[in-house]
């Protein structure tokens, strides 16, 4: 009975053990690479806090900031959130439909000479999909090349 | 007319499952038995309604009648007819009504394979199961209503999202997945009322669900695989999992029902673990309603969708039912629920199945933290976080490593006693293919120490399981001189469940293969080119052809011919495109890939000029993920090897679901 009772105990006693070393390994790995959404403004006003660290900064792009170089394939615009902006440096070709003003999330660290270095960029859309607004023609950018070389 | 139709199906519907659970334990309490009749016609007549009701929808999607809300939401005159079909469970409201008719449908077959058995079992997982459907029937005439009238009616509709009519696994991930999520129900139907009879103590509700649990996981495991597939030829990334919150929804319950199904055994032989695996399933059904929550609330997108629609509430209220029901359950079964044996030996094959239900549950709760954590953060600390790749693979990486390694030992360990000198034998094979599987891996480049693992475990599991079959095969051959084929069929029929078992584990071990491979030595390049210029990766060659356009009734194509390139000769095309709805503001990706045995050339356009002079074209290799797939439908094929009914079964008993094969 007592050896029955004993058993019980020590198997308490390991689910226990278990349970904080699952939570202390949970936390930590928690603590260490989560990723803050921020926008520009709440990046730049965490300081030498968000220097290289993993973010996945949020806003619109800047009208007229985007430098897309097809021959060297890299990628410079800003994303702004109206009162703070940030430079980005991508590398790779821009979603089709990335144009000025449109909402993106970039995925990457601030560097210390200022420019947000993205790994991955977003364009903004939810998982609901939305039908375009009055005055949005989507066809048209790709119109032209269906004429210029239709098979 | 479709819409009354369907919409007063499903009232009459809910009206005849609530009777019908009020009806089956007033008639057990008061021994009318022969009232059981009626309550099984009960759960019979739900599955009928709900089929009109189901039939009712498609057929007003495609008569294209947008006088049905969802109808109107998701339907378009342009969209072609397998698409607009599919697009059933294309959005929340129609997808709960494929839920509530695949969970009738469960229905209506575990009363019909049961109906003759004696005791209060059957009655009770029927009303379990008329329970559930309640909820179900509730969501669908309260927030989730497909059937509203849409006055004036619309001339036209936007069609379905332009993701989920891009490729025609549409049609195949999201009806496994809910084959498989709604089929746990049936195990967590006979888990309560098990308890709710009192009848927990005998085992009966194990050996009547274990093939259901099997079914089930069954699609679930293809559901999975499936949707890596469809996130790999849809999405353009080149990946197939990302640990994205949709995607953890339907892996958290697929490692829960993973541990069922090797625990249950731990209860068949040895009558310990009863409790256990009860929580087990109960968990597994409670973490598919959860997981139907986050994908289908809105929750994980915004979490401010949540507040606004009120879906969330319901499924959150029901949660709470199922654990307050079921704590209260097991309390007042709680001295039927004790083991009535105990671990014998270290080394004993039941010890194995404890690490892996321990790694298991580990893992599951893993996902499930990392998953939540976002919600919680932003509903405590108002700031918006993701948990990402790292988190994840941090975690889960040692985790999955330990599991193909236990995937290794277990089969080659006795029940109930420690292994003897015999372990050696079967173990020596398998390690010497395991040294020599981690060796290439490192002579081929792999440096991270969990793709090193990976492989050194895979090759060792994948050796150890096949030598099952072999040392299984020679002993028959002995014995009774059959050739190696009669001895290896006899052999798996004769014990289906263990050597299907098996079978899974090789898939699984060629999953595990397939994605340390992509994941170590996948390598990518992306390029612009103007027509007649190459880009090599891999030792591959492509030349850029053309960049070309061409409508299509539902959408636009564009497009870029690339050439595969053998020296100066042509050796293949492969055109990757992009595709735009007339309703969306995105372009769809429709990469394509190129497979071979030794892995996947993947080609996306990523940009093009308008004036077709150049695109921009990301090239990716990734080795063996063909292996994935195969792997997948090993998986499958060693659940259908467990499930297939045995002919004595057959002939002897009522009580086996036979029916659950197809």
């Amino acid at each position: 009975m007592t050896n029955k009772k004993n058993r019980k105990w020590a198997a308490l006693a390991a689910v226990a053990v278990l349970v904080v070393a699952f939570g202390y390994l949970i936390y930590g790995g928690l603590d260490s690479n989560v990723v803050y959404f921020l926008t520009p403004k709440e990046l730049v006003a965490k300081g030498e806090k968000g220097i290289d660290v993993p973010v996945r900064l949020g806003g619109q792009v800047k009208p007229g900031s985007v430098k897309w170089n097809d021959a060297t394939l890299d990628l410079r615009f800003a994303v702004t959130d109206g009162s703070g902006e940030i430079a980005v440096h991508s590398k790779g070709a821009p979603p089709q439909m990335f144009k000025d003003g449109m909402g993106v999330v970039v995925e990457g660290r601030y560097g210390r000479d200022g420019v947000f270095q993205s790994t991955s960029l977003m364009v903004k859309h939810s998982n609901e999909y939305k039908a375009p607004g009055k005055g949005e023609k989507p066809a048209e950018m790709y119109k032209s090349l269906i004429k210029g070389t239709g098979t | 007319m479709t819409r009354l139709l369907a919409a007063d199906a499903i009232i009459v519907a809910l009206a005849v499952t609530l009777l019908g659970a009020i009806l089956t334990p007033y008639a057990v309490r008061t021994g009318r038995r022969n009232w059981l009749t009626l309550s099984y016609a009960a759960v019979y007549t739900n599955f009928l309604l709900v089929t009109v009701a189901t039939l009712a929808l498609v057929f007003g999607l495609v008569t294209h009648d947008f006088s049905i809300s969802y109808v109107a939401q998701v339907g378009s005159r342009a969209t072609p007819t397998f698409y607009t079909i599919i697009s059933l469970w294309g959005a929340l409201e129609g997808s709960i009504v494929f839920w509530a008719w695949v969970l009738a449908m469960y229905g209506a077959a575990v009363v019909w394979f049961n109906r003759k058995r004696a005791g209060n079992l059957v009655p009770y997982a029927a009303t379990t199961m008329l329970l559930v459907q309640t909820f179900f029937h509730i969501l669908l005439i309260g927030p989730a209503n497909p059937f509203q009238l849409v006055s004036p009616v619309p001339a036209d509709g936007p069609g379905p999202n332009p993701l989920l009519q891009n490729h025609i696994l549409m049609g195949v991930h999201p009806p496994l997945l809910y084959l498989g999520y709604v089929g746990f129900a049936v195990p967590f139907a006979f888990a309560i009322g098990a308890m709710l009879a009192g009848e927990v103590n005998d085992g009966d509700w194990i050996r009547l669900t274990r093939r259901w649990t099997l079914v089930a996981w069954g699609f679930l495991s293809a559901a999975i695989i499936a949707g890596m597939w469809w996130s790999y030829e849809v999405l353009g990334w080149g990946g197939y999992w990302a640990w994205d919150p949709v995607e953890n929804a339907s892996f958290i319950p697929w490692l829960t029902a993973t541990a069922y199904l090797h625990s249950v055994m731990v209860q068949e032989r040895r009558g310990m673990l009863k409790l256990w695996n009860l929580n087990l399933m109960v968990g597994t059904f409670v973490l598919t309603i959860l997981g139907t929550f986050l994908t289908r609330s809105g929750i994980i997108s915004s979490v401010h969708a949540f507040t606004q629609g009120t879906i969330g509430y319901y499924f959150l209220a029901f949660i709470a039912i199922v654990l307050v029901a079921t704590v209260a359950l097991v309390a007042g079964n709680s001295e039927k629920l004790g083991s009535t044996g105990q671990l014998d030996a270290p080394l004993s094959r039941e010890v194995v199945f404890l690490l892996n239900n321990l790694f298991l549950t580990v893992f599951m709760f893993t996902v499930l933290i990392g998953t939540l954590f976002p919600l919680v953060a932003e509903a405590v600390r108002g700031v918006k976080v993701s948990v990402g790749e790292p988190f994840f693979n941090r975690m889960t990486l040692p985790m999955m490593v330990a599991l193909l390694f236990l995937m290794g030992v277990g089969p080659a360990l006795p029940w109930k006693r420690s292994a003897g000198p015999e372990l050696k034998g079967k173990l020596t094979p398998g390690v010497i293919v395991g040294l020599l599987c981690g060796a290439f891996g490192i002579g081929a480049g792999a440096r991270s120490p969990y793709a090193v693992l990976a492989f050194t475990f895979a090759g060792f599991a994948a050796a150890v399981n096949i030598g099952e079959f072999v040392s299984g095969s020679r002993a028959r051959m002995k014995a009774h001189g059959e050739s190696f084929v009669t001895a290896l069929v006899r052999l798996v029929s004769g014990n289906r469940r263990r050597y299907g078992g098996y079978v899974a584990h090789l898939g699984i071990v060629l999953v595990a293969v397939g994605v340390a491979a992509s994941s170590t030595f996948k390598t990518e390049r992306e390029a612009t080119l103007k027509p007649g210029e190459t880009i090599t990766l891999a030792g591959k060659t492509l030349r850029l052809k053309a960049a070309w356009g061409r409508e299509e009734a539902q959408r636009s194509v564009i497009g870029a011919t690339m050439e595969l390139m053998d020296g100066q000769r042509v050796v293949g095309i492969i055109e990757p495109r992009m595709n735009y709805y007339p309703m969306s503001q995105q372009p769809v990706p429709t990469p394509q890939v190129r497979s071979s045995l030794t892995g996947d050339l993947y080609l996306n356009l990523m940009a093009f000029k308008q004036d077709g002079s150049n695109v921009t074209v990301k090239v990716i290799w990734e080795p063996l993920v063909p292996w994935i797939w195969v792997g997948g439908m090993v998986i499958v094929l060693g659940a259908i090897i467990g499930i297939w009914p045995t002919r004595q079964r057959t002939v002897r008993a009522a009580t086996a679901p036979q029916g659950a094969a197809t």
